[in-house]
């Protein structure tokens, strides 16, 4: 009976424990594999003209820079959007809402994400482009500006949802101890609450962001994919081509180990990398914090 | 459960095992099988003929392939597909090399590939020349005032680069047919990634100028008018100013077999220039010859 016990006890470790290993080595037979495929786009394009800013790829133009920013303008505008406003939603649900109205919301916000983002791009194609068109008296609807719209709504569940949990574990007795000391309920959220659950709604921020930054279907139907280089502001009222579009847009059609195969890899290298950026910067802050919180205590 | 796989595995190598031969008659089921290959912008015309002959004439299969005009004229040439598709015409280097093998490229001309101009119906603008659409497209018109329009700004849309019509009209019209000419598409051209997203920005947008195959074009947009020269009479797209050759942005698809076509092959070739298989053409938004 007992030597039974420790055999399961043993199988279920290790199969917990592969589990564990097996993402690790997904993750790096996928980067080795973008590598692979990728790396070859230096050897066959010049630097000089993979960071040039035309994309025009049956004719040998590779500037992935429009690219780049495309793709950096659109998350930048979808973050600016989602993240105070999921940030508020979740704090409304978690901190203010009664509880039946907090069991309205939740699964709300939760269907939300689950709308396919193909057919928020199709409202976007038909809807919001021509609203963005005629209320703000653009030449085109399809801009960045509606792709970030759009993201937002791509990204909010998952930032309302994440951060909300996150707030819902700060422990009842932070809340109560700050209404002790005569804070108003904003204070207590905004210098209590929300400072501990910091770390959780870094989190949320970041899947957001990544989100944000992947999505394909919506940005290849709404923003135009003209490749022009994103770099004021007001590049946000004009049309943009992403990374992913691109990726999404030719890989169907391009030839298997050309130099435009090779480079849309060498784009999906780039991709990896600035989320993999956004990973690092996220968790080197929630690091930093938590060492704070553990000097104080001690 | 087991025996159903395997059924299933056995008879797709059967039929693949079947592809793979040439118009040849099968001794015992006397089917003949046609091998056809070639332009991807044809290919889906091809199989809608292809399924429609077969149903009606059960001793024949065609096999359609895609692969490029490229591909199907290099399959002509090594003697492994009976037809092959293409959207332009065998070059003299093909035919050559064609002779060198022993095979006589003989021409057929199928359908039709046109390219309607289309604005939204709000916009006056009813008529332009080659060289307006040309310097509209490369940027160098930038408002519908230019063109004897509203003072509005131009939306320029256009297929995806993968797409062979983004490519044909880059040839055909932005660069007016000159191979040295090395004009570009305006980068802030929107590349939008299906025809139905280029209708509806058009349906919406009275700024918008886009283009799509003739067959595509609802009838709730306006078609623009187009004239070869400045001075030449402008042409609107139709069945017959397409046949005539009168509208410019119209090309010829076709087929290639070696030799003059017998048999089996030769009655394929004549129902595909049939009223009931030019329906067909018309079906998939290409041009009849007839």
């Amino acid at each position: 009976m007992e030597k039974s016990l420790n055999w399961r006890e043993f199988f279920i470790t290790r199969l917990i424990n592969l589990s564990g290993y097996s993402a690790m080595l997904f993750v790096a037979l996928i980067f080795f594999f973008l590598l692979k495929e990728g790396l070859p786009a230096l050897q066959e394009v010049k630097l000089s003209m993979l960071f040039s800013t035309r994309w025009y790829p049956i004719e040998d133009y590779y500037g992935i820079l429009p690219l780049i920013t495309g793709s950096i303008i659109i998350t930048i505008g979808a973050t600016l959007i989602s993240v105070p406003f999921g940030l508020a939603t979740a704090i409304y649900i978690a901190e203010i809402a009664p509880r039946w109205m907090r069991e309205i919301l939740k699964p709300v916000v939760e269907l939300l994400g689950g709308i396919p983002s193909v057919v928020l791009g199709f409202l976007g194609i038909l809807l919001l482009a021509n609203f963005l068109r005629t209320s703000m008296n653009l030449p085109t609807g399809l801009t960045a500006l509606g792709g970030s719209l759009l993201l937002a709504a791509v990204a909010l569940p998952t930032v309302v949802s994440v951060s909300e949990d996150a707030l819902d574990t700060v422990p009842r007795s932070y809340r109560e101890g700050a209404w002790a000391l005569g804070a108003t309920p904003w204070q207590t959220i905004w210098r209590v609450t929300l400072p501990a659950a910091k770390s959780g709604v870094l989190t949320a921020i970041m899947l957001g962001v990544g989100r944000t930054i992947g999505e394909t279907m919506v940005v290849l139907m709404v923003t135009g994919n003209a490749p022009v280089m994103a770099l004021t502001p007001a590049a946000l009222f004009h049309p943009a081509r992403t990374m992913t579009a691109t990726i999404a847009a030719e890989m169907g059609e391009v030839a298997n180990g050309s130099t435009h195969y090779h480079v849309l890899f060498f784009i999906g290298m780039v991709l990896f990398l600035i989320s993999l950026a956004v990973n690092i910067a996220a968790s080197s802050v929630v690091f930093r914090t938590k060492k704070r919180a553990e000097r104080i205590l001690s | 459960m087991n025996r159903r796989i395997l059924l299933i595995v056995l008879s797709f190598f059967l039929l693949t095992a079947c592809f793979s031969n040439k118009a040849e008659t099968d001794s015992k089921n006397s089917i003949y099988y046609i091998d056809n290959k070639g332009s991807d912008t044809i290919v889906n015309l091809a199989l809608a003929w292809a399924e429609k002959y077969q149903s009606e004439h059960t001793d024949v299969s065609v096999a359609v392939t895609g692969g490029g005009s490229g591909t199907g004229i290099a399959a002509l040439i090594n003697k492994t597909t009976n037809i092959a598709n293409a959207s332009r015409q065998i070059k003299q280097e093909e035919i050559a090399e064609a002779k060198k093998n022993g095979v006589d490229p003989v021409e057929h001309t199928i359908a039709r590939d046109a390219i309607a101009v289309i604005v939204n119906p709000n916009n006056p603008v009813s008529r332009l020349t080659m060289q307006q659409i040309s310097d509209i497209y490369s940027g160098k018109i930038d408002n519908w005032s230019e063109v004897g329009g509203e003072d509005r700004p131009i939306v320029r849309l256009s297929r995806e680069v993968n797409s062979g019509t983004h490519v044909y009209f880059l040839e055909t019209v932005v660069r007016l047919g000159n191979s040295d000419n090395k004009t570009f598409f305006s980068t802030d051209t929107l590349l939008l990634p299906s025809s139905e997203g280029i209708v509806s920005e058009v349906r919406q947008n009275p700024n918008a100028i886009g283009y799509d195959g003739l067959g595509y074009v609802p009838q709730d947009l306006k078609t623009i008018a187009i004239a070869p020269e400045e001075g030449q009479p402008y042409i609107l797209p139709s069945i017959a100013t397409v046949n005539d050759k009168t509208y410019p942005i119209a090309r010829d698809l076709y087929m290639y077999t070696n030799g003059e076509s017998t048999g089996v092959l030769k009655e394929y070739l004549d129902w595909i220039l049939s009223p009931e298989a030019q329906q067909i053409v018309a079906d998939q938004g290409f041009v009849p010859v007839k």
